[in-house]
């Protein structure tokens, strides 16, 4: 019975270890991106290879997670939609990564003048994710949460979106050569995917917390 | 023990291994079919409480069952014990969850039937009033505490993982309770009708202890049980555990919980002793019919829950199982008997048989009774 429990608190430990990697991932991203604006390139590639290192560690994590849930065949009744949960908040992380990525591989040349848009999308989107962790983590204790978190989520995905339109708006009656700023579009749209992905992660959980009251 | 006496036992044997393989469900059903606990675990657990139930528990019941008609003769208790089990494996065998307790009284009727013995009508009155008691009390108590558990864990806010550890572990321990009542309340079902006429004397073990006759042989019935338990329950366990209604672990956890107290209250002595020292109205030792109870419990949850309705048709199909088998139990005890006395030229009833209804008590009675056992 002992071993059971043991089990248990490993297996819990780790789901909010991954959580934990999501929301640090997050702020990591934000201190990034304000980096790249400020022209801090060392600093930049420093939180860009600690971000690529905590989306490895949240794979590692959640593959160890799936197979204890397999194994140990926890939570039978629940178990496809906390994996479906975990893997598509994994999505989240990944788009974070990758748009930082993205930043230091094509070094887009943002204006100015959307510079501090350009921090508040992020911090939007950020918001949207941080929200889907809390989200997840009420699933796992107090299913009457998941609701105030889901609805912050969207309410931060709407600002996420509304930003991206402001920047666009912005860009596009600038003067400035076509291929620049469609590559400041293409780096909001980046951004606005971290939030669209909360969205998707929020219907999942949504759906999930729906289950559970049944 | 003569080989003709292990050969009567044979069909209480039978019986119990019928009962086992169908009641196993109602214990361990919704737990193995959430995938909480795992068949092989569930059935061992089952077979061990069942067992000790049976030995330590078993007797009050089987006062009721043999007010109802004092099958007095081996041959008869035979014919009786293997009609019914035949009627109960023919409904594990259509994966219905069938009663039992109640085929017992259809055998039993039979018997009485067949040999112009009386039927106690306050026995049959106290019996068939639990028919309905049982699964109301049931459905009350799933009710309760499927909203009280509810209540808890919602202000607890416990992790889903640890719910899931405590379910696994409720499970166990309410299945084994659940095992133990089930033993205690339906071994008279399966060797109520060989007490009577029991061929078991009492052993002293030392100590100040004794190992009665009626318990040596409730032990061989308890066996019996355990082991269709273990080769042919999972059968019924399927429609226990899904089809009726589709079952959470949690929601599992309070149907057994539930069935094991209903059980409890119509099967403990040390209860009913307790109720008359406080002067108050004590509760009948009847064999219930725990599937009655656990499709009672099973409903509960689902009032209580308010979301996805019980199925209607499959809860049909088992009420239409419970009076069949004791209808079928009847006809076949009726037939059998003429065969086993006409054909087999065996005595069904003894020579003389008592005025007053007999009652199990721990010692069972010297010697076999009937011609049958005559030099």
């Amino acid at each position: 019975m002992a071993l059971l429990f043991k089990n248990t608190k490993l297996v819990e430990l780790q789901i909010d270890e991954y959580l934990d990697q999501i929301v640090q991932g997050g702020l990591v991203f934000k201190e990034g991106v304000r980096f790249y604006l400020e022209g801090r390139s060392e600093e930049f590639e420093t939180h860009l290879a600690l971000l690529r290192e905590m989306e490895n560690k949240a794979d590692t994590l959640r593959r160890n997670i799936e197979s204890q849930l397999y194994l140990r065949t926890l939570i039978p009744e629940s178990r496809g939609d906390v994996l479906g949960l975990l893997e598509s908040a994994d999505k989240v992380l990944n788009i974070i990564t990758d748009t930082l990525l993205e930043f230091s591989v094509e070094i887009p040349s943002l204006p100015t003048e959307v510079h501090q848009q350009f921090l508040d999308l992020v911090d939007y989107a950020i918001n949207c994710s941080e929200h889907t962790v809390g989200g997840i983590r009420a699933y796992f204790r107090n299913l009457a949460a998941v609701r105030d978190h889901i609805n912050k989520v969207q309410l931060y995905r709407r600002e996420t979106n509304r930003m991206a339109e402001t920047i666009k708006r912005t860009i596009f009656r600038r003067r400035m050569a076509l291929s620049r700023k469609i590559h400041v579009r293409y780096f909001s749209y980046h951004v606005e995917r971290i939030a669209e992905q909360a969205d998707d992660v929020c219907d999942r959980l949504a759906i999930a917390a729906i289950k559970k009251y049944e | 023990m003569s080989a003709t006496t292990l050969f009567f036992i044979s069909s209480g044997i039978f019986l119990g291994w019928s009962l086992g393989a169908n009641h196993a469900a109602n214990v361990f059903g919704t737990a193995v079919m959430s995938k909480m606990v795992r068949y092989r675990v569930a059935a061992i657990v089952a077979g061990i409480f069942v067992t000790l139930g049976a030995v330590f528990g078993g007797a009050g019941t089987t006062q009721t069952i043999n007010q109802l008609g004092a099958v007095n003769a081996l041959a008869g208790s035979f014919t009786v014990a293997l009609a019914v089990g035949v009627a109960v494996a023919w409904m594990t065998y259509l994966k219905l969850p069938v009663s039992t307790s109640q085929a017992i009284v259809g055998g039993i009727i039979g018997w009485n039937l067949f040999t112009g013995s009386p039927t106690d009508t306050n026995a049959i009155v106290k019996i068939v009033s639990t028919w309905v008691t049982s699964p109301l009390l049931a459905a009350f108590f799933a009710f309760v505490l499927f909203l009280l558990l509810e209540r808890t864990l919602k202000r607890a806010r416990i992790h889903l993982l640890e719910i899931d550890a405590y379910t696994r572990a409720g499970l166990l321990i309410v299945g084994a309770l659940a095992s133990f009542a089930l033993g205690a309340n339906n071994i008279a079902n399966v060797m109520g009708l060989f007490v009577p006429a029991s061929p078991f004397h009492d052993v002293t073990l030392g100590h100040g202890l004794t190992f009665s006759g009626t318990q040596q042989l409730f032990l061989i019935g308890g066996l019996a049980i355990a082991i269709g338990i273990y080769t042919y329950g999972q059968q019924v366990m399927v429609t226990v555990g899904s089809d009726l209604y589709r079952i959470t672990p949690l929601s599992g956890l309070v149907v057994v919980l539930a069935e094991s107290i209903v059980l409890f209250l119509f099967s403990s002595q040390t209860l009913e002793a307790l109720l008359l020292r406080l002067h108050l109205p004590t509760i009948p030792l009847v064999p219930l019919s725990s599937t009655q109870a656990v499709i009672g419990a099973v409903v509960g949850v689902g009032m209580a829950k308010q979301g996805r309705p019980v199925n209607l048709r499959v809860l049909g199909k088992i009420a239409a199982g419970w009076v069949i088998a004791p209808l079928a139990a009847l006809l076949m005890t009726f037939i059998s008997l003429f065969f086993v006395q006409n054909v087999f030229e065996q005595r069904v009833i003894a020579a003389q048989p008592a005025a007053a209804p007999l009652v199990a008590t721990a010692a069972a009675p010297a010697g076999l009774s009937g011609p049958f056992f005559a030099p």
